[in-house]
């Protein structure tokens, strides 16, 4: 059923720190490998080693420079999935009841076997969260990896989605962000957590930290103009080599 | 958004199939035996041949069937259903009216509400994602209904009708060209909203996920032929408009009607294509593109 539950036990998402986030992309390496080696359709590649190189990915990451009215740009690299709307708007527009929101976690999934490949769910979601595979014609996206975190025949610190579990810069967190004392939650708390495109009216569990307010260069000295500067007229063999360009 | 070739003659086609079957539910014309088989035949074709065309684009149609289960939620499997049941019914009042020369009315009537719920609930499909703002707007649902009324006025023969529709539907076009070109800045979805890095300076994509492109870039973020965007409205209401007014306001005779009906359909069908090709999907905006 393409209905939304009017509420889920648990919220579980993502919390993704824009702070930390180094740009490695190795969390979508590593969605892409979980991903094609387990459940549902593999995410395949077109002409992968050829000129115009092109595949399904659950998640990417963009980079984005950000100039503020004073002082230097910023580069902020900015991963990016499915956010498990709660009002995901991709569920109710299928027409097949494929896609469809858990009531026990609200995990947002798709049941490959009934998916037409129509299309609309792709359209209906602002955040480019799903992608139509082109080999399988079938609709991608993210699970949250469903088969990890439940999985009791991974030890139980691999059950985690396999992207917080890769990052080498611990920029992306998992847990339950419908329990206000979860980590996530108070994360997202203190660092003052937002959602993208919250006019969208979509309300994702996932959320993003704004990056934290660069260091500023401490204030000079005003008597550091009178100091004698360490570096005086150049003395020995180039002070002669110094003379001796200048002269020519 | 992609411009894709079965949707444009699926929307198009249909929508003058349905169209048709609105003004041959309510009885106009009043035809009976060969002539209502031949009005029914081209209806049946239209719309069943956009129907078919429709399911070009999936990527299983062996599955289509299970789109007719989600008419709580979903508009496309609400389109799904109200074209198989407008189809029936008027299937059936087709039969009274060409072998036993008997015009059901109820039939016809509830063939034509479904069939006119038909073109609406293909509009609402379009019509309902926040993510397309140029579509998200009643003047979607209007421009669609508009247009399939007025060229199945006009395969309906019935000249008087088909030329006020027209303009109508003309007007309403104008309209909504107008109007779009507005939404998305209305919206308030911009890169700053995408990222929620506006409050730092002003934010530009500095470098894509990928150096290739995808999915999601072939699909939504189509530009090709926006520049020529002007040129292709004018020729669309020319075409769709004013040549089968004009040609409709001469003396009727049967070959400029054909013409008439073949300038409104090219001229739809660029105003359909047009509507996708001119569609900024949100998604662009995370590419900084729109």
């Amino acid at each position: 059923m393409t209905t939304l539950p009017e509420q889920t036990d648990k919220k579980l998402g993502l919390v993704i720190d824009l702070d930390t986030c180094v740009g490695c992309h190795a969390c979508v390496i590593s969605c892409k490998g979980w991903n094609t080696e387990n459940y549902g359709a593999p995410l395949s590649d077109q002409d992968p080693y050829g000129a115009n190189p092109s595949g399904t990915f659950l998640n990417r990451v963009h980079s984005y420079e950000v100039q503020p009215d004073q002082g230097t740009a910023q580069l902020i690299h900015f991963p990016k999935s499915c956010l498990h709307c709660e009002d995901a708007p991709c569920v109710t527009v299928c027409p097949t009841g494929a896609s469809y929101k858990r009531v026990e976690d609200g995990i947002v999934l798709v049941n490959e076997s009934d998916c037409i490949g129509c299309g609309l769910c792709a359209w209906a979601c602002p955040y480019g969260a799903r992608e139509m595979d082109q080999e399988e014609k079938v609709m991608k996206k993210c699970t949250l990896c469903v088969d990890r975190i439940y999985n009791e025949n991974l030890p139980e610190i691999d059950r985690e989605p396999v992207c917080v579990r890769t990052c080498p810069a611990g920029a992306r967190h998992f847990g339950d962000l419908g329990d206000p004392n979860s980590a996530v939650s108070q994360l997202v708390k203190d660092r003052g957590g937002v959602d993208l495109m919250p006019e969208q009216g979509t309300k994702p569990v996932n959320k993003y930290l704004p990056p934290r307010p660069k260091d500023a260069l401490p204030e000079i000295d005003v008597l550091a103009p009178y100091l004698d500067p360490v570096i005086g007229e150049p003395k020995g063999f180039l002070g002669w080599l110094d003379k001796a360009l200048e002269k020519i | 958004m992609h411009p894709a070739p079965s949707v444009i003659f699926f929307s198009v086609f249909s929508g003058l199939g349905f169209g048709l079957l609105v003004w041959l539910g309510l009885g106009i014309p009043a035809v009976t035996g060969g002539s209502a088989f031949a009005f029914f035949a081209i209806a049946y074709l239209l719309a069943v041949g956009g129907l078919i065309s429709s399911t070009f684009h999936l990527g299983h149609p062996e599955r289509a069937l299970k789109a007719f289960s989600q008419w709580r939620s979903s508009w496309l499997s609400r389109e799904a259903c109200c074209a198989v049941a407008a189809l029936v019914l008027m299937g059936l009042y087709g039969l009274g009216l060409v072998f036993f020369d008997a015009r059901w009315t109820l039939l016809g009537v509830l063939g034509a509400l479904f069939s006119i719920a038909t073109v609406f609930t293909t509009s609402m499909i379009y019509a309902q994602l926040k993510t397309v703002p140029r579509w998200h707007m009643p003047l979607t649902p209007l421009n669609f209904l508009s247009l399939s009324f007025a060229g199945g006025a006009l395969l309906a023969g019935q000249v008087t009708a088909a030329a006020i529709l027209i303009l109508l539907a003309g007007g309403i076009q104008l309209l909504t060209w107008i109007m779009g070109d507005k939404r998305l800045a209305e919206s308030g979805t911009d890169m700053a909203s995408a990222t929620r890095l506006g409050n730092i300076g002003t934010v530009r994509a500095f470098e894509p996920p990928h150096t290739g492109t995808n999915y999601l870039l072939r699909e939504f973020v189509h530009v090709i032929g926006r520049k020529h965007a002007r040129k292709l409205r004018i020729i669309a209401l020319v075409l769709m408009c004013l040549l089968p007014v004009l040609l409709l306001l001469l003396p009727f005779n049967h070959i400029l009607a054909v013409f008439a009906v073949l300038a409104h359909v090219a001229g739809v069908l660029t105003a359909r294509w047009l509507f996708f090709a001119q569609a900024e999907h949100v998604v662009g905006l995370y590419y900084g593109k729109r």
